[in-house]
């Protein structure tokens, strides 16, 4: 996060209380990291589920020719089989739906990619808009391997339905990259977007353990020595700050006390620096409670 | 410029939320009349209600719902607020970048908790099958004469096509489905296919098998109408081709009533349930290629949402009409009962969908 965000990500959302939150819409890859992360464990669900069940046929003592029988064991082995055919539907349409109905609103694979859905504009997100958009997923992901799969059984042209299944899935996975949100069909129907979802620590408070060390050296700066800078140096001075990296902390104090012509005791940067940075954020904060703001230290 | 303000605003927030704050919240208090900053001392003066509101969150983020106690949730609504107001105040007095994103992360985090999905799997079910459904079949409207006109179409198209040449059977058909239901088939062959199928096994097997590959066609005739409607209509056309064809089969050799009986067992719930998946289909055609007031996207949307609750309907519906065919359809061994059956079911659904007026429909009706 330390990165500035690119702007055409950023979607400002207003929220019922009237206050402005910016989203940052989700990258494709993101989403195509967290869709492969999800498509894998879908299948470990699907095979640890077959072979479970294969392997209870197997401690039931039953071969598969039994099927067609009628008999005790021959039943046994039928619920297993419908058991198979519901849990396998289950895992290909319920699996994305449960999860992204949940309070975090992510597949597992979402969660790993740090994004998560959420309606478009200040709706809410529905149980409804979460079905749609996971019923179009069946049509987006799995009809490519039915078209080519359908083929394969019915022994007619493997290769058309082979190019028709690569067309299909081209149309539905290059959809994204043809809008700004990067909707993809089921986002376009459900009205849903998909958003990152940052998880922040709060640091702790710069004025409070620094007056103390601060005060010991007592920097006293005038106001045409902090007049220099605006809001932007003075929120990087901040992160450089928090961060707390010896090169990073002297070559900003050097820049400083270049630029407003006035040095500072040999090691001594970091309470240069706060005493600089309290300074600086108390007269620019005053000048925002009158109105006036100092964008960064281009501005009038 | 005085420094009395702020003290006051704190002190009468201590008094009235008094009871909201953990000890700790009670240090940073402490630690506002230290810090050098005004815009510190507003932070820490809420920063207890901001860790309060985040360690709630983040529990039900972990979906601990049941863990969290009750005051902690009746308060979340009123905390949320407070983060949203500290978070406009903030950004107007404010020029601690720390402060600033991590609020809003965390309003962020409660928004989507406070205006999350309203209700939980159980609640939405019961409003679902309270009137919900049957609504949102209503809300379809024209849709639903659309898609049946275009399934009556599909069975007459079907059934002169094989009439003026009987290879369209061939073409029709899926390979291997209809195995003795070929065009010059004996009458006794036919009825063979229709009836004594009682002491067949493996009808469970038969039936979840049925129900998942119905279950995903009508997904597929939902999901087309993306493309404006059009592929739905086609699929709807060539699946009711079929049956026109079989019509045209049995009545060559005066088995009809037979065979209607035979499809109506399940062939109510099923086709009710197709007509229903494809008028959906059709109804968010309609609404992206004719979005009227609205734009294109946001009417999609709309029309998105409506019959999502339609297609969990048809998902069901067809688990029912997977059971019939199953079990009921090849244990009923004559034609009065299958026909009262189906006529049964029919009847059911259509006065579940448009003769019963939920709880739902009474009160909300937007």
């Amino acid at each position: 996060m330390a990165r500035r965000a690119p702007a055409n990500r950023i979607r400002t959302v207003i929220t019922p209380e009237g206050a402005a939150l910016p989203f940052l819409l989700a990258t494709r890859g993101a989403r195509a990291a967290a869709l492969l992360i999800d498509l894998a464990l879908v299948g470990i669900a699907m095979s640890v589920t077959t072979f479970t069940l294969i392997w209870l046929a197997g401690g039931l003592g039953i071969a598969f020719h039994d099927l067609e029988l009628n008999t005790p064991k021959s039943r046994a082995l039928q619920a297993l089989v419908v058991i198979w055919i519901i849990a396998m539907f289950l895992f290909r349409n319920a699996w994305f739906l449960l999860f992204e109905l949940g309070p975090r609103g992510a597949t597992p694979g979402k969660r790993v990619a740090g994004i998560r859905i959420a309606a478009r504009g200040t709706e809410r997100l529905t149980t409804e808009a979460v079905i749609a958009r996971n019923i179009m997923r069946d049509i987006e992901l799995f009809m490519p391997a039915v078209f080519i799969g359908g083929a394969i059984s019915a022994g007619s042209d493997t290769e058309l339905a082979g190019w028709a299944g690569a067309l299909w899935f081209a149309i539905f996975v290059l959809f994204p990259f043809f809008n700004r949100d990067a909707l993809r069909c089921g986002d376009v129907i459900a009205g849903t977007w998909v958003v990152e979802a940052p998880r922040r620590r709060l640091g702790q408070a710069l004025s409070v353990d620094a007056p103390a060390s601060a005060s010991d050296h007592a920097f006293q700066f005038t106001p045409t020595e902090l007049a220099v800078y605006g809001e932007f140096e003075l929120q990087t001075l901040e992160r450089v700050l928090r961060e707390g990296r010896e090169a990073a902390l002297n070559d900003v104090a050097d820049a400083i006390s270049r630029k407003i012509g006035r040095a500072y005791p040999y090691n001594a940067e970091r309470a240069f620096l706060e005493a600089y940075y309290l300074q600086l954020r108390g007269n620019l904060e005053q000048g925002m409670r009158l109105g006036r703001r100092k964008v960064d230290k281009y501005a009038a | 410029m005085s420094d009395a303000s702020p003290n006051l605003i704190g002190r009468n927030l201590k008094d009235r939320l008094g009871s909201w704050f953990s000890p700790a919240a009670k240090a940073d208090m402490a630690a506002a009349e230290d810090a050098a900053l005004r815009s510190d001392r507003f932070r820490l003066e809420r920063e207890g209600e901001w860790k309060r509101l985040e360690a709630i969150v983040a529990r039900i983020e972990r979906g601990r719902l049941r863990s969290v106690p009750d005051e902690d949730l009746l308060a979340l609504p009123a905390l949320y607020r407070t983060a949203v107001s500290s978070l406009a105040v903030a950004r107007e007095t404010s020029l601690d970048r720390e402060t600033l994103l991590w609020l809003e992360v965390l309003t962020q985090r409660a928004w989507f908790i406070v205006y999350g999905p309203r209700a939980g799997l159980g609640d939405w079910l019961r409003r679902f099958f309270g009137g919900g459904w049957s609504a949102s079949v209503r809300a379809l409207g024209s849709d639903i004469l659309i898609a049946l006109a275009l399934m009556v179409i599909g069975t007459v198209v079907g059934w002169l096509l094989v009439a003026s040449d009987p290879d369209w059977y061939y073409a029709l058909m899926p390979a291997g489905m209809g195995d003795e239901r070929v065009p010059g088939a004996s009458r006794a062959e036919l009825m063979g296919t229709l009836f004594g199928q009682q002491n067949e096994p493996g009808l469970g097997v038969f039936a979840a098998a049925l129900f998942s590959n119905n279950a995903q066609v009508s997904i597929l005739a939902f999901a087309l109408g993306f493309a404006f409607g059009l592929p739905s209509a086609m699929l709807l056309i060539q699946n009711t081709a079929l049956l026109g064809a079989l019509l045209w089969l049995y009545h060559g050799q005066g088995l009809t009533l037979e065979l209607v009986g035979w499809l109506s067992v399940h062939g109510t719930t099923e086709l009710f349930a197709i007509l229903l998946a494809g008028a959906s289909g059709i109804h968010i055609g309609r609404a992206m290629a004719f979005p009227g007031e609205a734009a294109v996207l946001d009417a999609a949307a709309a029309a998105g949402r409506r019959t999502a609750q339609v297609m969990v309907g048809v998902v069901l519906m067809l688990i029912v009409a997977g059971l019939l065919e199953g079990f009921a359809r090849q244990l009923i061994d004559n034609t009065a009962g299958r026909m009262i059956i189906g006529g049964f079911m029919l009847v059911l659904w259509t006065g579940y969908f448009f003769v019963w007026r939920g709880r739902s429909a009474n009160k909300g009706k937007p």
